[in-house]
């Protein structure tokens, strides 16, 4: 076991690295450290001069790959790809190019993130789980063929409608929820519930639908047919031994997303003023700020990691018969 | 009849959970803020752009001097009724005097020729008594010693927020505190954007920002460097409360910069505080927490959702002014003349980044004011039959005032003087450049994408600054011709562009020497869905002489690239004033700022012997008909030679709830915080009125889930039944 | 008039050519037929395929582009061409395209929606909503004029649109042939999109059926041209992905070893990756390459048709990992399947092997994942424009409509039809698309038979 989790982690290395380098290769073939310097010197007078101060104030003063003024292991070590990309594997962000320090930011805005990316998991996970359980059991009937068909046109929808629209009747129209915004600690809670419900819906179509089909999958099995020869009620099957059986699929498929919940959603956050690593995120692609995209991108892929061993753990603990080498 | 029973029970659950809720809050359940907060005497307004910088050596624009404008004081500031726009002491005791030297430092008298002074300088008088917001930096041991400076490591890892800084302390405000403030200007890690510009004007400047740079090289990044050990004659402290600053040769706009955030003091014990190793980390810097005298200080700052000015303790006497414009008084803008200032104890800014939901919320009266964005237009104004805005109904109904002021700023589309299609000084080149002035036609643009909000430009100078001209004498006549019996310009008519267009070489839009269609190229920084339909426009307007438009839109650095090098053909650019000079306005067509050559402003890259000329002579005089003249001449030669098809100036229009008082838009002044009142008891009442919540699509869904899940249960039940029989049969 | 062929379009018909060609060489083919008939016999999938029929036929109409000639200036000189690229839809919308307002009006208005300074009758300027210019503008009285008219024309567009349908199925509709569920509803599909295209063709001419815009352009061809772009982004991205998921799948999957570790090693790299982050790292790279080579594009059209292209290109290139571990997966299984191990065994070559035993037994799984990824990439393209990497701002696209449309619900009185238009276009899009996904699946999975 714990042999398996050291071969993962040396594992993420080289993925890790391959993730720093065509980041790197990106950012830097966008944007010069030129260009950076002057989103962020201002429109008005900047000289060359500013420009080159800039630059050398946040240390893009130096080559890409192979420093050939400096000596020895300097060669190497002194130039922008070891400063600015493989840091990051201390967890070394650095200062974002407006110079606020980038660790400090994710880990205040990492919260408001949770706080919407988890109750829309959980939520969103027995919401659709049960109206899926809903829809088997009424498998074949008026209900089933109509839920069916509400979840593909929901699923035809583009995500963008459902922000809109749930922010002009929630918060415009019926004016039950702020609409946009955010407080610290348990004052966040009206600011929640809007997201919450927005997301949860713009969920429903697809996941509901996944669902029931792994259900009818299980359904269609032979111990079903069993159980419910010997007498058993299908309320009593259907709870009992399909849900049981399939929250296998379910939970293996879901550990992997656990982790980037951090992350929050990007278009979510950004619409209701979440002031999240989604937000920020987006903020940094429009801003062109390419030390905070590097560094989500690594947090990313990161937390990506996580989530996989995470599911192969949690193999073993639903299925004693997984064994990990 | 059992289904409708249960939906009455739903209806009830529903009712005991909407209690829950309303009980919980005492205000509308739609209240952004805490329970509460909107009963005091605070100001809820809204920034939408974390601001980068709020260091006062740093920070140029707008989104900024809504903070620091308010925290740091320069020596003077603009009044906030008079108009037009009038300097007035700040924290200088008086207005400074300016003394003339020439070369061989003779002092001359005040009206000497521009061009024989070869030094100007200021003696600026600090006002006694004033004193800083409360600050850690000002924190003493009991010995005297900073507090804090220097601070053990141990004690800083405890440290998480601003707030944890247990002790502060204050001081009063020397001469030495402006004085350092401009060698922070030199300073290589403040990075001033003015820096370049004022080692043209201030002495020893650029000498003093070399030494600085290289002794900075020889420090570790984040040591101490001390901006106050090398010399510098450029600035100097007389004695405890007056200070000098010499200016290379004549410089009159000298003063509105003393009026700019640039100029106000900073304290050295700021500095030295900051840039203790362990405080860029915690993000604690002057670019973050400010150091001020002003009226307010930043209590909270939280860039990614909410800054909070509070009330500084330690603000000295400062009084609502007395007198104005002569309608001020009826609009009730003198109510508060003599009373102490601020007058509110909190101006709270919630990020707001896009138009909607501010606007949203500002009609739900959760701000106390708002602009009105093209696409709210029809809802807030009426245009009456006089073509003059007014609120409409709704608003009215509302109790909602309107404020209007033209801003001082330009409009312009420019043409690349260094192009070899649209540039030089060829006739050829300068009648398309004509053509093209008549046919974009700006008044269109005014009013679909501004709703008539902006004024067309004639010439460089917009109204309000002095040089503008209006009515019969201010026309273009390139582009407009004066209707004397209406009364007002008329644009000059489309054949007239097509008949130019062919004198230029391109009947219909079509290379004389080649037929082939002329192709422009127009380069642009708005990009995203919104700018579609502008550039549509665009591409219209260019159709109309058969000139195909192709748009490059790119993003901002990109598109600065573009213009630094002279890539560009045509652009759309505007000018902010940074004060109301017209020599602010007309150095944009100064040769020497040509942006190729010069790195300047000069966006368009033009030149003109003649204008630049006019232009030395003009910009070190003072108000008058002689001014006057040069300028008309100046704006003459622009408007013929065409590098720029003046667009438009926009007003300003403003909206604010009627529990805000002494709101009178000042384009200038970025401290006018401290002059505004609200009324919280009203505010409270609106808000109340305005968010009733409408529950009933909470009980009619919850209806629409028992309708169908209930049928659908009935006919289980119903088959459950049938099999059971059915199986008791067997 | 010159043809012009984008890279797109060339693209677009080459893809069309291969699935031709492909239908044409396989027609004998009784295996591969049936699950095609069975997607046909059923009611949802002979239904969606009308629609996404029609659809297709509009993008189709839209990629063929040409640029008109130039009057000659003067006799003798080389022929000119204007530098505006058209497409065959444009022509046949000359009217819709013309028609522009000054600024918004609402559906099947006759004044526009805004107020401003007109000259009354008596000389006096009074601020009042001002006729529109094309909306409406035969109409004598357009209060009591507006309903008789509308009712007429409509009638006469549905009558003609049922009539066409008439014609249309007395020379086809008769033919024999097994009565299925999805003949009739292929027939009621078209019924309905008849009288559809029949009411507009009625309409829009005299009318903004679906409202104007900001700078009073018709909604309705801003719909229809949006079609283009949504199609593109779905289908050029899956030719694009498909042979890096074939063949990095199948490799995988099929020779193990190193070449398996090379391969997951990269699609675990990509995946790890938050998408949106990679593609609008990506989209800005290429933006900043098409900005710095003008040179490159003669057309405005020419630049919004690479950036589209480079979008699809990104969208592939980071999109091939899930089908290709599908795929590897297969492969696995196969590889021990006798068939293959004795091929194996009798020296057969590797390509040999690919070819004509692997290739064959997963195209049924690339088939279904394509289609299902129709409709998502569809919906990402609005996303994306979202955040701001999506198509070219001055492209008509669904996700640019929206995004546009966004800032006009803020609006009192409030303007809906953009949002609305964009809306129903799309959502009949990915609805028949899914729907469409659903029954293709259903065939084609032995899997999924229930």
């Amino acid at each position: 076991m714990l042999d398996y989790i050291l071969r993962r982690v040396l594992y993420a290395f080289p993925i890790l690295l391959g993730v720093n380098l065509l980041t790197f290769g990106l950012f830097f073939m966008v944007n010069t450290p030129d260009d950076m310097a002057r989103i962020h010197l201002g429109a008005k007078h900047v000289t060359q001069e500013a420009i080159e101060t800039w630059k050398r104030e946040h240390g893009y003063d130096k080559p890409l790959f192979f420093n050939a003024e400096a000596q020895g292991v300097a060669k190497a070590a002194d130039t922008l790809f070891v400063e600015k990309s493989l840091k990051l594997f201390l967890f070394e962000f650095g200062a974002a190019d407006d110079g606020r320090d980038i660790a400090r930011e994710i880990q205040t805005r990492m919260w408001p993130s949770l706080a919407i990316a988890l109750p829309t998991f959980l939520v969103g996970l027995l919401c659709y789980v049960s109206f899926a359980l809903l829809l088997a059991f009424f498998r074949g009937g008026a209900l089933d063929t109509g839920g069916v068909v509400l979840c593909v046109a929901l699923m035809s929808i583009s995500g963008l409608f459902y922000v809109i629209g749930g922010q002009y009747l929630m918060g415009k129209l019926w004016n039950w929820f702020p609409i946009s915004g955010y407080q610290p600690g348990w004052a966040a809670w009206p600011f929640l519930v809007m997201p919450v419900i927005v997301g949860l819906v713009a969920g429903i179509g697809d996941s509901t639908r996944f669902y029931r089909a792994l259900f009818l999958e299980e359904i269609g099995k032979d111990y079903v047919r069993t159980a419910r020869a010997k007498g058993l009620s299908e309320p009593r099957v259907l709870f009992r031994h399909v849900l049981g059986n399939a929250m296998i699929p379910i939970l293996t498929g879901v550990v992997v997303v656990i982790p980037r919940l951090f992350l929050g959603g990007l278009i979510i956050e950004s619409f209701f003023g979440i002031p999240g690593l989604g937000s920020y995120t987006i903020d940094a692609i429009q801003a062109q700020d390419f030390a905070i995209v590097r560094s989500m991108v690594f947090l990313g892929s990161v937390l990506y990691i996580i989530g996989l061993v995470l599911t192969d753990l949690s193999y073993t603990l639903v299925d004693p018969r997984v064994r990990l080498e | 009849m059992r289904a409708a029973m249960h939906g009455r029970w739903t209806r009830g659950w529903l009712g005991v959970i909407v209690a829950a809720l309303l009980a919980g809050c005492s205000g509308p359940v739609n209240s952004p803020y805490a329970p509460g907060e909107t009963e005091r005497t605070v100001l809820f307004t809204a920034f939408g752009e974390r601001p980068k910088h709020l260091d006062p050596a740093r920070s140029y624009s707008e989104d900024q001097y809504l903070f620091i404008g308010n925290i740091y004081e320069p020596p003077l500031q603009y009044h906030y009724l008079k108009r037009p726009y009038q300097l007035e002491p700040l924290t200088a005791a008086a207005m400074p005097s300016a003394r003339f030297f020439d070369a061989a430092g003779r002092e001359l008298p005040a009206d000497a020729p521009a061009a024989m002074v070869a030094r100007s300088e200021y003696e600026i008088r600090v006002r006694p008594g004033i004193r800083y917001q409360p600050h850690p930096a000002f924190a003493r041991k009991a010995d005297g010693s900073p507090r804090y400076v220097p601070i053990d490591p141990r004690e800083l890892a405890g440290i998480r927020r601003f707030q944890d800084f247990a002790e502060t302390g204050t001081r009063e405000l020397t001469a030495e505190d402006f004085v350092y403030q401009i060698r922070r200007l030199a300073h290589p890690r403040v990075q001033s954007p003015i820096l370049g510009l004022m080692s043209e004007h201030i002495v020893g400047l650029k000498e003093l920002a070399a030494t600085l740079a290289e002794e900075a090289k020889t420090l570790p990044r984040d040591a101490y460097l001390d901006i106050g050990r090398p010399a510098f004659e450029g600035a100097v402290v007389v004695d405890r409360h007056t200070y000098r600053v010499r200016i290379r040769g004549k410089y009159p706009q000298f003063l509105y910069w003393l009026a700019m955030p640039f100029f106000s003091p900073v304290p050295e014990e700021a500095e030295r505080f900051y840039r203790q190793p362990g405080m860029a980390e915690r993000n604690f810097s002057l670019d973050w927490q400010p150091v001020g005298t002003g009226a307010f200080h930043l209590a909270e700052n939280d860039p990614n959702r909410v800054m909070r000015l509070r009330r500084n303790p330690n603000f000295r006497e400062d009084f609502y002014p007395s007198e104005g414009e002569p309608a001020d008084a009826g609009a009730g803008l003198l109510a508060d003349a003599g009373k102490r200032l601020p007058l509110v104890d909190e101006v709270v800014f919630t990020l707001e980044k896009e138009d909607v939901p501010y606007w949203n919320k500002f009609l739900q009266g959760y701000y106390d004011a708002s602009g009105i964005s093209s696409d709210s237009f029809d809802q807030a104004i009426r245009i009456g039959a006089d073509g003059k805005p007014d609120l409409s109904p709704e608003m009215r109904e509302r109790g909602i005032a309107l404020s209007v002021a033209a801003r001082p700023t330009l409009w312009y589309l420019g043409f690349n003087m260094a192009d070899p299609v649209l540039g030089g000084t060829a006739e050829r080149a300068r009648k398309l450049r004509q053509a093209i002035s008549i046919a974009v036609d700006y008044d269109e643009f005014i009013s679909i994408f501004t709703n008539g909000r902006a004024e067309r430009a004639h010439g460089p100078l917009p109204p309000g600054i002095f040089g503008h001209r209006e009515g019969a004498a201010g026309i273009n006549p390139v582009v407009f011709t004066w209707d004397a019996e209406r009364g007002e310009a008329r644009r000059r008519d489309l054949a007239e562009a097509r008949r130019l267009l062919a004198e230029a070489g391109y009947p219909n839009g079509r290379d004389t020497a080649t037929g082939k269609p002329l192709t422009l190229y127009f380069d642009t920084m708005a990009s995203g869905p919104e700018a579609k339909s502008r550039l549509d426009w665009y591409r219209k307007q260019f159709a109309k002489l058969d000139i195909q438009l192709v748009v490059r839109s790119t993003d901002y650095n990109r598109f600065q690239d573009k213009i630094q090098k002279g890539n560009a053909q045509m652009f759309e650019w505007g000018w902010n004033a940074d004060y109301p000079d017209p020599e602010n306005f007309l150095f944009l067509l100064y040769g020497p700022n040509a942006k190729i050559q010069g790195g300047g402003e000069n966006a368009s890259n033009y030149r003109n012997p003649e204008f630049d000329r006019l232009f030395d002579q003009m910009k070190n005089m003072d108000n008058g008909p002689e001014r006057q003249a040069l300028i008309d001449r100046m704006v003459e030669i622009a408007r013929a030679d065409a590098p720029w098809v003046f667009a438009f100036h926009p007003r300003s229009f403003g909206l604010r709830h009627g529990w805000v008082m002494n709101a009178k838009p000042n384009q200038m002044a970025h401290n006018a915080l401290k002059y505004r009142r609200v009324e919280p008891a009203a505010r409270v009442a609106y808000q109340t009125r305005w968010n009733r919540p409408a529950w009933w699509p909470l009980a009619a869904s919850g209806a629409l889930l028992v309708a169908v899940v209930w049928p659908a249960l009935l006919g289980y039940r119903r088959r459950q039944r049938a099999t059971m029989r059915e199986a008791a049969d067997a | 008039m010159k043809p012009v062929i984008l890279w797109s379009d060339a693209l677009l018909f080459l893809m069309l050519a291969v699935i031709l060609l492909l239908v044409w060489l396989l027609r004998d083919q009784e295996s591969l037929r049936a699950p095609w008939r069975r997607v046909m016999r059923g009611r949802m999938g002979a239904a969606s395929a009308v629609i996404l029929a029609v659809y297709v036929g509009i993008g189709l109409l839209d990629s063929l582009h040409y640029v008109e000639r130039l009057p000659d200036a003067e006799p003798g000189q080389a022929a000119q061409y204007s530098g505006e690229v058209r497409s065959a839809l444009d022509a046949l919308l000359t009217p819709l395209r013309e028609q522009v307002e000054k600024t918004y009006s609402a559906p099947f208005a006759t004044h526009l929606y805004v107020k401003e300074a007109v000259t009354g009758p008596d000389g006096v300027d009074i601020r009042d909503y001002p006729r529109l210019r094309h909306g409406g503008a035969h109409l004598v009285d357009p209060v009591a004029g507006f309903w008789p008219d509308v009712t007429w024309r409509g009638l006469l567009g549905l009558l003609g649109g049922g009539v066409a349908w008439g014609l249309l199925w007395l020379t086809l509709g008769r033919s024999p042939g097994s009565a299925s569920p999805g003949r009739s509803a292929m027939w009621t599909t078209l019924l309905a999109m008849f009288c559809v295209t029949g009411l507009l063709v009625a309409l829009a001419p005299h009318y903004h059926v679906f409202g104007t815009d900001k700078v009073g352009q018709d909604v309705l061809y801003l719909s229809l041209k949006s079609i283009r772009t949504g199609l593109m982004i779905g289908t050029l991205t899956t030719l694009i992905m498909l042979p890096f998921a074939l063949t990095l799948g199948i490799a995988a999957g099929y020779f193990g070893g190193f070449i398996d570790d090379v391969i997951q090693y990269l699609y675990t790299t990509l995946n790890s990756i938050p998408g949106v982050l990679l593609i609008a790292a990506a989209v800005l790279v290429v933006q900043v390459q098409i900005e710095t080579h003008p040179q490159w594009f003669e057309t405005a059209a020419a630049r919004g048709d690479a950036r589209l292209l480079a979008l699809c290109a990104i969208l592939g290139l980071t999109g091939w990992t899930g089908l290709a571990r599908l795929l590897r997966g297969e492969a696995l299984k196969l590889r021990e399947l006798e068939f293959v191990q004795a091929a194996r065994a009798f020296g057969v070559r590797h390509a040999r092997i690919l070819a004509r035993h692997l290739l064959p037994n997963v195209m049924h799984l690339v088939l279904i994942a394509l289609v299902i990824d129709f409709s998502g990439l569809v919906l990402a393209e609005a996303v994306l424009s979202y955040v701001g990497v999506g198509v070219d701002p001055g492209m008509n696209s669904f996700g640019n409509m929206i995004n546009g449309a966004r800032l006009e619900l803020a609006r009192e009185p409030v303007v809906w039809w953009q949002l609305a238009a964009a809306f129903v276009f799309m959502f009949a899009l990915v609805l028949s698309a899914n729907l469409f996904a659903d029954s293709v699946r259903e065939a084609l999975d032995p899997k999924a038979k229930k």
